[in-house]
């Protein structure tokens, strides 16, 4: 009996310590798995860093909006909270009075809603009634650089452009508030909440300038008009570093309504294919025949190896005979004798095409490689796409003629601009970009993006040699209509047929820069199927000739008196 | 032998009062929850379990101014009904949570099962006392042979239950026996018995598999919703009327898991303030037992005393994963009328025995 009862007061003890040992000892583990158990997360949106142009002018924001909610549990006057929710949001009564009366822990009333209208329903004081703040993206310029800076889901991550590429440095981390909760997921009330503020996200500073911008934006949008073009694209950059200034693909849509279709999209049958076809930036999405522009390359490859010179001699009947091909100059009749100088002036194909074959498939193609040209550029938005090239063991001689005057290949608008900028700045391969720095919320500075050091990818001597060429081509050759009185601007128009080359659609472009002797600004307009004229000398280069007139000034560029030699 | 009724052990009762009290407070802190969920009414466990207390509490008067040598004569057909009404359980019973072992009636519903025990106890002791004098093996036997049959009946469904009929028919001849020899040999039987049994069955190994890991089981769910509310606890707990767990954590929270509750919302002090009112309780049965020289009279009491130690052992090894999980709950405190209804009427036994103890 005494037995018995010692065995079993023994066992007592030794469960006892057993409890003892779970309970204090081990009670860290348990009491923690038993906390992550009943608490329910509660994220708090950080807010989303801004998107600044090079001057501090905020082009993405964010605004305060309200998401209001009912309680069931909590109301005590629901006749009350019907009526003044019906007004305020502008909601049907039925509506509101359904999720008012529905016994839930917490009902939605609406999201969205803007912060006057939701300090306002505060002011009531209704029990039961919640108004969280949240905070929406919101562009102060409708569509400015829209598909450059991209736009935000509803979550607040980035969908496009520099939205998603600089998403780490924008998002933010969100904030936590822990409730507890029983099994069925029910908050319980007086348990108490333990809170962790977010931390907003980082404002990014871009080299986009606003002035510059909206003056692309105005000279895209004026010329898309007039030639009732498909799309008309402009890059303008500093050639020296690579910082974007303006990069407008017309037409832009409006970042605050980027679900909305513009007109221009809504014949395609699938919404998301309209949309994304909205959304696509044609500067570095898409590519295209560069034409006569790329003359440059070939220009800049033939007299680094030494196999023109300026003053070179060469006669074009208005065609070349490569092979069996007959190549046809643009110049029917046929420029007669001229120098290479004149050839670039007048953009004679059949100089260009025996500039490329005393290159050579070999030398041509370690040139293509050298200038950057057969990789991507680098540029800090998302998508960019590659240049099409013909493989090197399938490029007999007539597509290398085709090749030296910029047809049967295609590159992107950017790739072009960030290849002629690297040519004519001395001859340093540059990284276009956008991002400058990052910021936080104080303005300090946080970040400062670098970009690899450029290499050199032509020489010096070479490189002022082909801005003298660029030069004489606006000064009195086919880009003369990007002249400006005073100032020195080099250039080179261009005119390519798009495939299949029976559509007889056309892209005409011109790219220009100035002062031709210290390159500060490098401009690329590219009109995608204009109507009536459609010679980029004659429609493209003006385009580019009255940006340069405004922003010109604007960037603090003098003009020049022009000096002896230049004239003609 | 009969001698004249003294006074019944002050103490016993008085710890009998407390444990039930503290039990009913505890019953309503744990299953408030469960009873707003499921029938809308905080009190539903509570007020059924008051029901069946104030049921037991008559059950217990009555049968504590009974002199009990006169339920000796009961003691047979006490026991042919337990068996007839376990038999009836198997075939007319209500299931709940997958076992059959409630009966109806009418409105009430009843557990043979928990009838059994104080039968086997009261079978038990008239029989042990009988054998005065017959050798220890046979009287073994005898006990065995007994009690097989409301064992087969109960075990069918009710392992547990039948494991405590067993421990209690051990336990009294245990104390009946002068010799510890044989016991050495039973144990070490039965623990063979028990190994041999355990491998038998697939799905009962499955549970020594969840005992040693209960946090990779879908199965010890349980056992880790128990052990998570025992951690939470610490030394003085969360204050009664303030666990989470029994929020719909911990399955069944009134029932064989509500120590572990007890453990969250008291804390350490709580649990073992808990454990030595039982230990109290066990230590008033010996003393009336021992001071008992009835033969009848001691056993009773020791058969109860056994009864209590093995469920409240059990349980509380059981919630703290001590042992595997098996359906064991914990007296006076888990939900369940029947039981509560009959421990009472075992503590009316003992308080009966002891007013012809030499206390």
């Amino acid at each position: 009996m005494v037995l018995v009862f010692a065995a079993s007061l023994l066992a007592l003890v030794l469960l006892g310590v057993r409890l003892g040992k779970l309970m204090l000892a081990d009670s860290g583990y348990y009491a923690k798995l038993a906390e992550d158990l009943h608490e329910r997360e509660r994220p708090i949106k950080a807010a989303r860093g801004r998107i600044l142009d090079r001057n501090g002018e905020v082009l993405a924001d964010n605004r305060t909006v309200c998401t209001i909610s009912v309680i069931h549990s909590q109301i005590t006057e629901p006749e009350r909270v019907i009526e003044v929710l019906t007004k305020e949001l502008g909601l049907d009564e039925a509506t509101v009075q359904k999720k008012v009366e529905k016994v839930s822990s917490m009902e939605w009333i609406q999201k969205n809603v803007e912060k006057e209208v939701g300090d306002r329903i505060r002011s009531y004081g209704l029990s039961g009634v919640k108004v969280d703040e949240d905070y929406r993206r919101y562009y102060p310029y409708g569509d400015m650089a829209s598909k450059v800076l991209g736009f935000t889901g509803g979550d607040n991550q980035g969908i496009i452009g520099l939205e998603v590429e600089y998403e780490s440095i924008l998002e933010g981390i969100p904030g936590q508030i822990l409730a507890l909760t029983d099994a069925r997921g029910i908050e319980l009330t007086g348990a108490g909440e333990s809170r962790r503020d977010p931390i907003a996200g980082k404002d990014l500073v871009i080299s986009l300038d606003y002035n510059i911008q909206q003056y692309a934006e105005q000279a895209a949008r004026q010329v898309m008009e007039e030639k009732q073009a498909d799309s008309v694209s402009i890059l303008i950059m500093n050639p020296k570093n690579g910082e974007i200034y303006a990069m407008t693909n017309m037409p832009e849509f409006d970042l605050n309504e980027p679900f909305t279709l513009l007109p221009e999209y809504t014949g395609i049958a699938e919404k998301q294919d309209a949309l994304n076809q909205m959304w696509r930036n044609g500067c570095i999405n898409d590519t295209y025949e560069p034409g006569s522009t790329f003359k440059i390359i070939t220009a800049s490859a033939g007299l680094e190896a030494g196999v023109v010179t300026l003053n070179d001699t060469f006669s074009c009947p208005g065609y070349r005979i490569v092979e069996d091909r007959r190549i046809r100059c643009h110049k029917v009749a046929g420029h007669g004798a001229e120098t290479f100088l004149q050839a670039a002036q007048n953009s004679c194909n059949p100089v260009f095409i025996d500039v490329g074959l005393r290159l050579g498939v070999d030398r041509y193609f370690s040139y293509f490689h050298q200038f950057g040209l057969s990789k991507k550029t680098g540029i800090d938005l998302p998508g960019e796409a590659a240049t099409i090239m013909h493989k090197k063991e399938n490029v007999g001689q007539v597509e290398l003629a085709t090749i030296s005057f910029g047809q049967s290949f295609q590159i992107t608008p950017v790739q072009l601009i960030a290849t002629v900028s690297s040519l004519i700045n001395g001859g340093t391969r540059v990284v276009p970009h956008f991002g400058l720095q990052a910021r936080d919320t104080s303005g300090a500075l946080t970040q400062i993006f670098s970009y690899p050091e450029g290499e050199r990818i032509l020489s010096e001597q070479t490189s002022e040699t082909l801005r003298y060429v660029l030069e004489q081509v606006v000064d009195g050759g086919s880009g003369k209509n990007a002249y400006i009185e005073g100032y020195r601007i080099g250039g080179k128009t261009a005119t390519s047929e798009t495939l299949p080359r029976s559509a007889n659609k056309y892209i005409s472009s011109f790219i220009g820069f100035a002062p031709a002797d210290d390159p500060q600004v490098i401009a690329l307009c590219v009109i995608n199927n204009p109507q009536g004229l459609y010679y980029g000398g004659l429609i493209a280069a003006p385009v580019v000739k009255g940006i340069f007139e405004n922003i010109l000034p604007y960037l603090g560029i003098e003009k020049a008196i022009p000096l002896a030699e230049t004239e003609k | 032998m009969q001698k004249k009724a003294g006074k019944a052990d002050g103490l016993l009762l008085l710890t009998v009062l407390f444990l039930a009290g503290f039990g009913l407070l505890v019953l309503y802190s744990m299953s408030a929850y469960n009873g707003r969920v499921r029938f809308g009414d905080d009190a539903y466990y509570f007020k059924k379990q008051l029901f069946a207390m104030l049921l037991g509490f008559g059950l217990m008067y009555g049968i504590a101014r009974l002199d009990y040598h006169t339920l000796e004569r009961f003691a047979v057909p006490a026991y042919l009904i337990s068996l007839v009404l376990s038999g009836a359980v198997l075939l007319f019973g209500d299931a709940y949570n997958g076992s059959r072992r409630w009966l109806s009636i009418g409105p009430l519903s009843f557990q043979p099962a928990e009838y059994a025990k104080p039968a086997v106890i009261l079978l038990l002791a008239s029989a042990v006392s009988r054998m005065q004098g017959k050798r220890g093996w046979w009287r073994s036997a005898a006990v065995f042979a007994l009690v097989l049959p409301i064992v087969g009946l109960v075990g069918t469904n009710n392992l547990s239950t039948a494991v405590i009929i067993l421990g209690i028919a051990g336990i009294l001849l245990f104390i009946s026996n002068p010799r510890y020899l044989p016991f050495l040999w039973m144990l070490l039987a039965g623990s063979g018995f028990l190994g041999i049994f355990l491998s038998l069955e697939a799905y009962r190994l499955e549970r020594v598999a969840i005992w040693q890991h209960p946090e990779q089981y879908e199965k010890g769910y349980q056992t880790m919703q128990g052990l998570y509310a025992i951690g939470s606890g610490g030394l003085f707990g969360r204050g009664i009327g303030n666990s989470i767990q029994k929020l719909g954590f911990v399955p069944e929270a009134q029932n064989d898991m509500i120590f572990s509750v007890i453990c969250e919302e008291m804390g350490l002090f709580g649990a073992w303030f808990l454990m030595l009112l039982f230990a109290v309780l066990l230590w008033r049965f010996m003393a009336i037992a021992t001071h008992t020289a009835d033969l009848f009279g001691a056993l009773i009491v020791a058969g109860i005393m056994g009864h209590i130690a093995i469920q409240v052992i059990l349980n509380i090894a059981v919630v703290t994963n001590t042992i595997p999980n098996t359906g064991i709950t914990l007296p006076f405190v888990s939900y369940g009328g029947t039981s509560m209804l009959f421990l009472l009427a075992e503590m009316g036994l003992a308080l009966s025995v002891s007013r012809y103890s030499q206390l």
